[in-house]
């Protein structure tokens, strides 16, 4: 199941999320009509990675809709000449959606940290700054972090840093490759298919692999993140979640 | 002046394309008359100018641009010369099938409609002069071959209720036939002709039975009235028992198969229909009362071939639910079945190819975990059948699973009606990035050459994404076809070898055609929102 959770789209991570919180973390009675409608209506067209419209739910940034009222609007009637069609919801379905999409990019509850020391800790005593990236500060090597506040919810970045493995997602996975004349390349993968793979390597270079030059090829199911159960106290951790939760992608995105 | 008489009187023949044409279409194989290249479907060409030994001279020949972003699923068809495509959403485009160069484009404004998958249309139908096609606000148009202007235009169907034709209608006689879409918005599928020259309907066959007649046995309460059981990929034909082949979609709601009792005939079944009547002779159910969304909305290939030691006319069929069938085309009788990709959900198949359902394979409030997931083994992803090798070619997808989920939901016109949802980890192709975000875990995509004599696997060509393109093989035993990541490849279609390969940027959501044009062959891709043309350097 637990595989499941992980591979699941952003949208399957929001819903779990959200029911992992609590009914105190929902911000309408109504979320989980909600999301039930969303995944019969809206996920076809919006699901992770399916943004035809240009509509990234998840940065809760709508081309057409700036209020609750807009965004029913826009549901209610659809946009003519785009594949967004119109939708007779009652009163409640549609309070009940809009509260769900404008869940999506919440936060989730105010977390306890002090985010300002958190962020101290992320550049120091973490040494988070090794390997990501916040508003343009830090390495490539490992995921930017600059939005992350708007897609991880507080209890999976503090699971994150107490069990790195359980918390990374196939599609942050590192590879190594050993070409035919020996040298090893070790990166995060950015793109795979068939013939090849895409990856930025620990120099930070971006590296394209032909599959067929390689003596051998390994997808690194582990995180190389060390664990910080032991190296943060658990007021430390804490605060870093807190600062991670309030990043919400103003920087270089 | 006698010369240039004949000429002129021998390019007029030509260009009439008349239901004796359509039936011996592989005695003319510089042409591509049909979806499907012939009545058969098999999808395979008889040309071998190009071939294993020179198709690594294989270059680009020129590139038709699509004025649309809607996934590009045409298979274009080429006469004596000119192609013709559709670009979605309902546009007609003729083209110098050597040059590309444009003859005209017809396009067609639509009114309301609500497109279930993307405003997409798989191509066109030809008779005598004449092009038809589907749209998405479910009209059937004629529009002229040669002047691009239309003929008629008939509503066949309610848009605004989630009818679509999206498939390539398929002519035979005088008729054209066409199946509608929209099973997810509770329609009531059907399977329609219409005479050629009028646009007048000949006959519809409903494929969910009003009650009282045979197979509405299958339903109870009122779930017939919303049904589902949508036909929006080709059929084929055999003439020699006058039969046309279609498949058809889901039952409706798709995941909530409890609010449908019964096997819920004809839905997710092959149905053998008279083509003058449109009566039904046969049927067979590939899954009764299903609930995974698996329609049986594959191309039928038909095949004469000696099995089981006798000569037999059958019929091949990778279905979504994730069995690879053989049926008797005469009959309907099952022949042989069994599974060609990870399925859970059934135990295997009875004598009479009916599948012995797995405990707790149903959608649940909490959700189900089945292979294969909602995209099926397979989809409408043209196969192909080689009648030099014997083989039977089908893009699968592989160990690939999705969690099914029951809900409610009443039906509304218009609106979604699918009893539930499902959580899948591949994305659906709408995805405009030529990025892989998923992985390995998700299930791939694989180019399988199934024996039908055995059911064995000959070969296996294992892509790292899953694939949605259509199958072409030719008569110097090559095997083109495409898949998400982009590639357009050429095998060996004995031995699964990739012989050559392209990049061409784009997902491949279509099936590849050749033809031969100033006597050079060429082949075909739609890859990401354009036509690509390969021929020999």
């Amino acid at each position: 199941m637990r595989r499941i959770l992980f591979l699941g789209i952003a949208f399957g991570m929001a819903a779990s999320a959200l029911a992992q919180r609590g009914p105190r973390a929902m911000p309408d009675p109504g979320v989980d009509l909600g999301a039930r409608l969303y995944a019969t209506n809206c996920y076809h067209c919006h699901g992770d990675g399916n943004q035809v419209a240009g509509v990234d739910f998840r940065k809760g940034q709508f081309k057409r809709a700036s209020t609750d009222a807009d965004l029913a609007g826009v549901i209610r009637g659809g946009v003519p000449g785009t594949a967004m069609p119109a939708h007779a919801f009652s009163p409640y379905e549609m309070t009940s959606l809009v509260a769900y999409l404008r869940s999506l990019h919440a936060g989730g509850e105010a977390p306890a940290g002090d985010a300002a020391a958190g962020q101290v800790i992320f550049a120091g005593k973490g040494g988070c700054e090794s390997c990501h990236r916040v508003n343009g500060k830090g390495s490539r090597v490992a995921v930017d972090l600059s939005d992350i506040g708007t897609m991880r919810a507080a209890a999976y970045l503090e699971r994150a840093l107490v069990d790195p493995n359980a918390a990374l997602v196939p599609q942050n996975r590192f590879v190594r490759a050993v070409t035919r004349d020996g040298a090893t390349i070790t990166g995060r993968r950015l793109n795979e298919d068939t013939e090849s793979v895409q990856l930025i390597d620990d120099h930070e270079k971006l590296v394209s692999l032909q599959k067929a030059d390689l003596r051998s090829y390994t997808v690194l199911t582990n995180s190389s993140m060390p664990s910080y159960a032991d190296k943060l106290t658990a007021k430390e951790r804490t605060d870093l979640v807190a600062y991670l939760v309030s990043l919400k992608g103003s920087g270089t995105r | 002046m006698k010369l240039l008489l004949i000429a002129l009187v021998g390019a007029a023949a030509w260009a009439q394309v008349t239901p004796e044409r359509l039936l011996r279409a592989n005695a003319e194989p510089r042409n591509w008359l049909s979806y499907s290249g012939g009545y058969m479907s098999q999808r395979y060409s008889p040309l071998t100018q190009i071939a294993p030994a020179n198709v690594k001279n294989l270059e680009l020949k020129w590139v038709f641009q699509a004025n649309s972003t809607e996934k590009f699923e045409t298979t274009p068809l080429v006469v004596d010369g000119v192609m013709y495509l559709t670009q979605p959403p309902d546009d007609i485009v003729a083209l110098d099938a050597k040059t590309g160069r444009v003859f005209w484009v017809y396009h067609y404004q639509n009114s309301a409609f609500i497109p279930c998958c993307g405003q997409v249309n798989r191509g066109l139908a030809i008779l005598g002069d004449t092009l038809f096609m589907g749209t998405m606000d479910a009209h059937l148009l004629a529009v002229d071959a040669k002047a691009g202007s239309l003929l008629w235009n008939i509503p066949v169907a309610d848009g605004a209720a989630g009818y679509s034709l999206t498939g390539a209608p398929l002519i035979v006689k005088d008729k054209v036939i066409i199946g509608t879409a929209g099973a997810e918005y509770g329609i009531r599928g059907f399977i329609a002709a219409f005479d050629a020259k009028s646009g007048k309907e000949a006959w519809r066959f409903n494929t969910i039975p009003t009650p009282g007649e045979p197979g509405s046995e299958t339903w109870s309460n009122d779930a017939w009235r919303h049904g589902g059981g949508s036909a929006w990929i080709t059929g084929s034909y055999d003439p020699e028992t006058n039969l046309v082949f279609w498949g058809t979609g889901n039952p409706g709601p798709d995941f909530n198969p409890d609010r449908r009792p019964g096997d819920n005939l004809y839905t997710s079944s092959v149905v053998a229909l008279d083509a003058d009547s449109g009566k039904l002779k046969w049927h067979f159910q590939f899954t009764p009362h299903d609930a995974g969304d698996w329609d049986s909305v594959q191309v039928p290939v038909l095949a004469d071939m000696s099995f089981r030691g006798a000569p037999h006319k059958v019929m091949l069929w990778a279905n979504r639910n994730g069995f690879a069938y053989v049926l008797d085309r005469n009959t309907g009788k099952f022949l042989r079945g069994a599974p060609f990709v990870k399925q859970t959900w059934a135990t295997g198949l009875d004598d009479n190819g009916r599948p012995i359902r797995a405990p707790n394979s149903y959608p649940t409030e909490k959700g189900t975990l089945i292979y294969p997931g909602i995209q099926g083994g397979t989809n409408w992803y043209s196969p192909s059948f080689s009648p030099r090798t014997g083989l039977f070619y089908v893009s699968a997808w592989q160990d690939y699973y999705a969690t099914f989920v029951e809900g409610s939901g009443d039906f509304v016109p218009g609106r979604y009606y699918m009893g539930g949802s499902f959580r899948s980890p591949i994305p659906t192709v709408a995805k405009r990035v030529p990025v892989n975000s998923w992985t390995e875990e998700g299930g791939h995509g694989e180019v399988m050459a199934i024996d039908p004599q055995t059911g064995n696997k000959k070969w296996t060509f294992p892509m790292h994404d899953v694939t949605d393109s259509g199958i072409l093989t030719t008569a110097s035993d090559l095997l083109f076809t495409g898949g998400r990541e982009g590639y357009f490849y050429a095998l060996d279609a004995k031995t699964g070898a990739k012989l050559w390969q392209i990049t061409l940027g784009g997902q491949v959501v279509a099936g590849p055609i050749s033809y031969e044009a100033g006597g050079a062959q060429y082949v075909s891709i739609a890859a990401g929102e354009a036509l690509f043309v390969f021929g020999l350097r």
